[in-house]
């Protein structure tokens, strides 16, 4: 499925109030939403040039028609097993809003799934996860055509913190 | 429509000048102080200058002057733009040739006004 | 019609601001006593733009401000009053108060209103002494409303001769009637009395005479207004038109209006009313016109309430709409305008030649293809530099705060100084320019303070009273050159030296050179000052000045003479958005290190490579060991090679400090333009930015400086352990 097209066609009908549109993706076999809003394109994953002193799941930047733009290993961000990148794997790339404004972020994902309607009545918040990172990235789960979605809030999802430079010295250099 | 010459020094009059007189379709050529306008003045007829009386290079009594002493501005409608402070700056200007003022500060419909009143 | 003026402020923000700093550098050239009329005309000018646009514009407290300020310096341009200290002193004030109240409405904050005021009493203390012809306000306009708002019951009779040379002032009879017919009903009777004989005329002169009727309910000073601009290019009559009786304006709402004209009329009114760009004459003319119309005075009254509220209305949307508009602009000459357009007809021409070459090409115009895309080249790296040349502007805008600067804290400290300065038409970035100012200002203030003596000191030492303080700029290669070099007392080493072991930044044993000491100024928490004044103690140290200049990919070098002085010597990049880059490999990635770091690339000798303690490696370059950096370890890469020999050395310096990069290979030498990382992202150590090759991949920007402090976190601090160490056996 073209999700181009996808975007295009779902941005354009009207949307009921109360209800918000998400693109899911998949990964480790869950799926997962974030607002369509905050999606500025979708895009095959290609190499990116690594930067320094940065955590692991930052893969590095990449030319945005003249923008420099950081990709994010979402895996490697939720501390799942990494994969080998295959022919489905794709960038999405997020508009992202954080202390010193709007901000142009990558993630990189299994692949992209669906956009789906979900109404904001039917978005539970997510259990407490415990000492997991991640339980506040999640903004809550929906349930759409009988599969549950863990809607993600981009915002917190890279917040300025969690691109904090590693200044640790590399423990293998020389 | 009318074609134009402004001369002020300071920008933001001559931006409110401009817009004005752009906006009620005339043709306006800007010059940053005497110099400038006489020498403009002199690459393409005007049909009305507005100038500035305070200017660095050339002062508008000046420009005046020189303006008049032109074959082809001896009858052009000069208009001064002057401040209360400066009154005496009228009837100096008036000796010099200069058609009439406008007393600063003038909003966009006192100038379109009293450029009507010399154009017609 | 209704405009919208605050389109306009930013403009008269930024020429007001550039008016100030002429006024004050004028200010500050104009000798006591000194009556240079052109100098003067400088201030006065500047003044008056800013006073006539503050009142077109709307900004009533800044016209209020500026009047006062206007009449003094007419005063003084005229000769009637003389220019000394005090005066300059208060116009320095003023200019002072003049930027605060400027900067607050423009950042739509407060002012110190009370210094404001303060100020304001001097100048018209000033003013009151002197005492001479204060120019009259309008308020006479209310006075002679009186005869003036005589209305004929019928209408006028106007005897209009103009003298021979009306024509010449631009005005038109014509004109002047059609202006009386659109009042009320006209008809004119022309005389030709004194029309000369056809071949005695003169058809540039005027030699008719008119006598008109008008009728209407129209007052004299409507006619007159009229005749306004021809008074004494003419002979004039006004005449009521019927022995009917006239009319005065004394009944009960006519009183009222003319109590309404005079507080219209009054400055105070109006500048309460933030400035109403009506003047008070419009404001009475319009009162006359409804009160005519026998319509109550109230309504009349009201008209000009409801502008004013609406004013203010507009007020607060401006100072919203200022704040959100004030992304920074910048003022191009229209030579920089014209350049670029030449630049970019050249490019379409270009372009169209390459279109027709491309729209039915074979191999035999090959070399015509070739030519057409060299001319691109050139088009392009001309326009590239053009538009590059938008953003420069001389250094006198960083250099013209301080003949001010040094004028009043010259004054605080007791000395005596002549400041100098060279090169202000040097040009560079203005981002640049902003970014250096600072700095600037830490570096004259601290020779003020801590570099050149007091005149008593001075003469002691057999030097002249006066020190000197010159601000020098350049350009070298491609960069900016900023010397700031007093003839005071030098850079105490022993001084230095002591608080550095004191502080613990060196040991006591080391021996270091006079470089190095000098060199120690600029460590974090280093400061010599004995007492902290509050001019230089202002916790920003010599460290903050070297990061800022760092930041900006400069460097910040001392030199100093015991008794002689002491000279700062800046370099900066002549702009952010270019650099000229080695492009570098590592394994698959390319580096760009900027050229003006590299010292020289060699080929690695291994005899000349050191291992000390067994881990740290440094190259013996002549007399020098140069730490080496494997930069794949660094970065984390994977490179072709880890044998010294079979790569490459670049020689780089930052932060006072050569090391050796190592490097897979060296690719070739071009321009590229800079984006910054942080955009999206965030500051990366050791990495200044990023820029997009001519493939469309992404290379990152080495910076040297950074790249140095994390290598010594992973090789240990060689600065003052094995690396220092090292050089010393090698020394001995």
């Amino acid at each position: 499925m073209d999700i181009g097209e996808a975007i295009e066609a779902t941005s354009g009908q009207d949307v009921a109030v109360g209800t918000e549109q998400y693109l899911t993706f998949i990964m480790a076999d869950e799926e997962y939403g974030v607002d369509i809003l905050r999606v500025q394109e979708i895009k095959g994953w290609d190499t990116a040039t690594p930067l320094p002193n940065t955590p692991t799941y930052v893969k590095g930047v990449i030319n945005l028609r003249g923008t420099i733009v950081p990709i994010i290993d979402l895996r490697q961000r939720f501390g799942l097993d990494t994969v080998p990148y295959g022919p489905t794997t794709v960038v999405i790339v997020l508009k992202v809003l954080g202390e010193i404004g709007q901000r142009i972020v990558g993630i990189v994902v299994d692949a992209v799934s669906e956009v789906y309607n979900v109404s904001t009545d039917d978005l539970k918040t997510a259990p407490d996860f415990g000492s997991s990172v991640t339980t506040d990235v999640v903004k809550g789960l929906a349930t759409v055509e009988e599969k549950m979605i863990i809607v993600l809030d981009v915002d917190q999802l890279l917040k300025d913190s969690e691109l904090v430079i590693d200044t640790e010295p590399h423990s293998d250099a020389l | 429509m009318a074609k134009i010459l402004t001369a002020d020094d300071s920008a933001s009059m001559r931006q409110m000048v401009t817009f004005t007189l752009k906006g009620a379709g005339h043709e306006v050529v800007e010059a940053l102080d005497g110099k400038d306008a006489l020498q403009k003045a002199q690459k393409a007829q005007a049909d009305l200058v507005i100038t500035d009386v305070n200017m660095p290079n050339l002062d508008g009594i000046s420009l005046v002057k020189a303006l008049r002493s032109l074959e082809s501005y001896k009858f052009t409608p000069i208009l001064l733009l002057t401040t209360e402070s400066a009154l005496e700056k009228k009837q100096e200007g008036k000796n010099a040739g200069a058609t009439g003022w406008l007393v600063k500060p003038f909003n966009p419909d006192q100038l379109l006004a009293t450029v009507k009143k010399v154009l017609g | 019609m209704s405009f919208d003026l605050t389109q306009f402020l930013q403009t008269f923000y930024e020429e007001s601001f550039e008016g100030l700093d002429a006024m004050e550098s004028a200010l500050l050239n104009l000798d006591v006593g000194d009556t240079d009329s052109e100098t003067i005309n400088t201030i006065f000018r500047a003044a008056h733009s800013i006073k006539g646009g503050s009142a077109t514009f709307g900004l009533g407290q800044v016209g209020e401000f500026t009047h006062g300020l206007e009449t003094l310096l007419d005063q003084m341009r005229d000769g009637r009053r003389s220019v000394d200290q005090q005066a300059v002193d208060l116009l320095l004030r003023s200019v002072d108060c003049l930027r605060e109240i400027l900067t607050a409405l423009k950042d739509s904050k407060d002012f110190d209103a009370e210094r404001v005021a303060e100020v304001g009493k001097k100048i018209e203390a000033a003013l009151g002494v002197e005492d001479t012809a204060t120019p009259v306000p309008p308020n006479d306009v209310a006075a002679t409303e009186g005869a003036a708002s005589i209305i004929a019951a019928k209408g006028w009779e106007i005897s209009f001769r103009p003298h021979v040379h009306l024509f010449r002032t631009g005005n038109d009879p014509v004109r002047m009637f059609r202006e009386l017919e659109s009042m009320g009903a006209l008809s004119v009777v022309v005389d030709t009395a004194a029309l000369p004989p056809f071949a005695n005329l003169d058809p540039e002169e005027s030699y008719l005479a008119w006598g008109l009727t008008l009728e209407g309910d129209i007052t004299k000073t409507q006619v007159e207004e009229v005749f306004e601009w021809v008074e004494g290019d003419c002979d004039l009559t006004i005449e009521p038109m019927a022995v009917d009786e006239t009319v005065e304006l004394e009944a009960a709402p006519g009183v009222e209006t003319q109590a309404v004209q005079e507080k219209a009329s009054t400055p105070t009114a109006e500048a309460e009313n933030g400035g109403l760009p009506g003047s008070a004459e419009t404001v009475s003319e319009q009162t006359v016109v409804e009160t005519k119309h026998s319509s109550p005075a109230l309504t009349s009254v009201a008209h000009p309430v409801d502008e004013r509220q609406e004013q203010r209305r507009g007020d607060d949307d401006r100072r919203q709409s200022t704040k959100s508009a004030d992304s920074g602009s910048i003022r191009v000459g229209i030579t920089k305008v014209d350049a670029l357009i030449n630049m970019v007809g050249e490019l379409v021409i270009t372009q169209s030649m390459l279109n027709q070459l491309g729209e039915d090409f074979d191999m035999s115009r090959l070399a015509k293809l070739q030519e057409g895309l060299t001319q691109l080249e050139r088009n392009t790296r001309e326009l590239q530099e053009s538009v590059m040349q938008i953003r420069m502007l001389p250094i006198s805008f960083a250099f013209n705060r301080f003949p001010r600067m040094v004028h009043d804290l010259s004054q605080k400290f007791g000395k005596k100084v002549e400041l100098r300065l060279s090169g202000e038409q040097t040009e560079l970035d203005k981002t640049v320019m902003e970014k250096i100012g600072d700095p600037l200002v830490h570096l004259v203030r601290n020779s003020l303070d801590h570099g050149l003596e007091t005149p008593e000191a001075r003469r002691e030492l057999g030097k002249p009273e006066t020190g000197l303080l010159h601000l020098n700029a350049y350009h070298q290669g491609g960069n900016i050159v900023i010397e700031i070099s007093d003839d005071g007392a030098g850079l105490n080493k022993e001084r230095i030296l002591a608080k550095a072991i004191e502080r613990g930044l060196v040991s006591e044993d080391e021996n270091l050179s006079d470089e190095r000491i000098y060199e120690l100024i600029f460590q974090a928490g280093f400061s010599t000052a004995e007492a902290v004044s509050d001019i230089s103690g202002r916790g920003v140290g010599m460290d903050v000045v070297r990061r800022n200049i760092k930041d900006l990919g400069g460097t910040i070098d001392v030199t100093s003479l015991d008794g002689r002085g002491t000279t700062f010597t800046i370099r900066l990049p002549l702009t952010l958005a270019i650099l000229d880059g080695q492009l570098v490999r590592i394994g698959e990635e390319t580096y760009i290190i900027p050229l003006v770091s590299i010292v020289e690339s060699l080929q690695i000798r291994s005899e000349n490579v050191n291992i000390i303690t067994g881990k740290s490696e440094v190259y013996q370059l002549r007399d020098n060991y140069l730490p080496i950096v494997r930069l794949y370890a660094l970065f984390d890469q994977v490179p072709d090679n880890t044998v010294l020999e079979n790569g490459l050395l670049v020689v780089v310096e930052g932060e006072g400090q050569r090391v050796g990069l190592f490097v897979d290979d060296l690719l070739g030498q071009q321009q590229v333009v800079i984006k910054s990382l942080e955009t999206n992202y965030q500051r990366v150590e050791g990495v200044s930015g990023a820029t997009i090759l001519g493939d469309g991949t992404v290379a990152l920007i080495l910076d040297i400086g950074g790249l140095i402090t994390c290598s010594r976190r992973h090789y240990g601090n060689l600065e003052n352990t094995k690396w220092a160490s090292a050089k010393r056996t090698a020394a001995a």
